[in-house]
């Protein structure tokens, strides 16, 4: 379902991010992309939910090619792909449950699906008790869950996380890698970015490891691999 | 530019519409100064607009009606024989350009004259002229077009039999002159004025923009299509712009109306006396222009500013 074909990343200032990765994942996989500081994984993240364009190659969700689509139909990708943030980008002024419906008002989605549905979410994530406070009375951990709830509130098929745990502490770490797991086992593949050892080494998942903008290391049930 | 796609539109549910209504409500309240500061550049603006169009409006009418009672007038000497008039008036007929030829004679042409300085005045102020007419019979000539008087009072120097030609060119070039001077610098002055309040909206827009950015990146993320992110801003531009165009469409009729009626009541007792275009189609026009461009400069300022914030 996701596909990059030897695709090229320079930013403007010519730093080369993403020096040719040609990677096929299949629909529900787990993958987790692993590597040092500066390696290229955000970038990696990035194009995938296209903030950014590469430079070269073709990189396929579905079949569309996301380097090809214009402007007015990226929209129509994003409902596709759920994104979860390090810094988890909720709205302050919002409660937990406005924070979610925010994301499904903005489609247009009818108010009654609205409800039925972040009530759902917010059950999977367990913070349905939390559902009228404020972003700010959370703590990390359950502040990321929020924005996993409100990643994948649309039934994406895809949820891309970058670091989603480089805040967090162990226990919060491993709370959130569950969810991740749960939404995994409900079908949607997941895509993330990670430093965590402890994790990557006990779920045993694909582990894609990249290096100076390359794949140098693909394994299915991998490991962390590098030193702590 | 700002382009809505179609089908955004047609798709746009009523409820959306409703929160975005709400959404651009919330952003004027929130940036209150910002938001005074721009109606109020607008409401200046377009006072100007308005007093400038009504005064140009009517300068335009007034030298239009002056233009087409510009006339020749060709003063016949007065040892000419009938014979010699005819002989004239056949030669006047061949100038080219001349569109018609009135005979005016010298007793007709001083009763038009006494007439034309004042029918209130002391008539008996006039008795000695009338005993002993200074003006020579004359021919009036029009020509098909108001500038050919200067060429064809030319032409008609160099016949024989004419005493005199006049033909009102000071005034008229006078008038022209300060119509056209007065409509660069009046245009001049607005154009200045409406690129300043586009300038002020787009300000506030930016500023109610800058605020939300978190929002419009979540939206964005999300799936959130840019019609559906700009609606509010561009809302919010176009209430700025029409809120901006009441109190000037106000102040406008208002003022127009005095203006009118003095002039109207003037006209009932003296000869000297300008019509202007009545007060109901000029506050017609007047409030619709008003509204219209009001409106364009606060969608203007509006789409300006969110362009570079879709970019995500
Ligand atoms: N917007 C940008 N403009 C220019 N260069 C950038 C930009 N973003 C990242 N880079 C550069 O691209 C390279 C890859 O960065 P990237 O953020 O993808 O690394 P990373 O693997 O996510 O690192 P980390 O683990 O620290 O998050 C780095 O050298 C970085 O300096
Ligand atoms: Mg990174």
């Amino acid at each position: 379902m996701l596909d990059f074909k030897n695709v090229w990343k320079s930013y403007k200032n010519g730093v080369m991010a993403v020096n040719g990765i040609d990677l096929h994942i299949n629909k529900g996989e787990f993958v987790y992309i692993v590597g040092p500081s500066g390696a290229g994984k955000s970038t990696f993240i990035k194009l995938m939910y296209r903030e950014i364009v590469p430079t070269k190659g073709e990189i396929l969700i579905d079949g569309v090619n996301l380097a090809k689509i214009k402007q007015r139909q990226v929209p129509k990708l994003r409902r596709k792909i759920g994104v979860v943030f390090q810094d988890y980008k909720l709205l302050p002024k919002l409660t937990v449950y406005e924070n979610v419906a925010f994301a499904l008002e903005v489609i247009e989605e009818h108010p009654k699906v609205i409800k039925k549905r972040v009530m759902e979410v917010l059950d999977l994530v367990k913070l349905k008790h939390k559902a009228r406070s404020l972003p700010t009375e959370l703590s990390g951990g359950e502040q990321q869950r929020v924005s996993i709830a409100r990643s994948i509130c649309n039934n994406p098929s895809v949820v891309i996380a970058d670091e989603p745990t480089g805040n967090l502490d162990p226990d919060s770490a491993w709370s959130i890698m569950e969810i991740f797991d749960r939404i995994n086992d409900n079908g949607t593949t997941v895509v993330m970015a990670t430093h965590n050892r402890d994790i990557v080494n006990n779920m045993k998942r694909r582990v894609i490891a990249i290096e100076g903008g390359m794949i140098v290391r693909d394994e299915q049930r991998g490991d962390y691999g590098y030193e702590a | 530019m700002f382009v809505m796609s179609r089908e955004v539109i047609t798709d746009m549910k009523l409820r959306t519409l409703g929160r975005h209504a709400r959404e651009s409500l919330k952003n004027l309240g929130r940036n209150g100064w910002m938001t005074f500061a721009s109606i109020s550049a607008v409401a200046v603006a377009l006072v100007l607009v308005g007093l400038f169009l009504s005064v140009m409006m009517n300068l335009n009418k007034i030298a239009g009606e002056i233009e087409s009672n510009v006339e020749v007038r060709v003063y016949i000497d007065r040892t000419a024989t009938q014979a010699q008039q005819d002989q004239l008036k056949q030669s006047l007929k061949s100038i080219g350009h001349v569109q018609s030829i009135a005979y005016q004679s010298r007793e007709k042409g001083l009763k038009n004259l006494i007439n034309s300085l004042g029918e209130g005045n002391d008539q008996s102020a006039f008795s000695s002229v009338k005993n002993e007419n200074p003006l020579p019979d004359a021919f009036i000539l029009k020509t098909e077009k108001p500038e050919q008087t200067i060429t064809v009072a030319n032409q008609v120097k160099t016949l024989p039999y004419v005493y005199k030609v006049n033909y009102g060119k000071g005034t008229v070039e006078k008038l022209f002159k300060t119509v056209r001077i007065s409509r660069n610098v009046g245009i001049v002055l607005i154009i200045g004025l409406l690129f300043t309040s586009i300038f002020l909206i787009a300000n506030t827009i930016k500023l109610t923009i800058v605020a939300r950015r978190r929002e419009i990146e979540i939206m964005k993320l999300v799936g959130a299509t840019n019609a559906f992110v700009r609606w509010p801003y561009f809302l919010e531009g176009l209430l700025i712009g029409v809120i901006g165009s009441i109190i000037p469409i106000i102040l406008v009729n208002v003022g127009y109306k005095a203006v009118y009626e003095k002039f109207s009541d003037a006209g009932t007792y003296s000869t000297f006396f300008i019509k202007l275009i009545p007060y109901p189609t000029m506050a017609l026009y007047l409030s619709l222009l008003l509204v219209v461009i009001g409106a364009g400069i606060g969608v203007w300022g509006s789409v300006t500013s969110i362009r570079k914030f879709l970019r995500v």
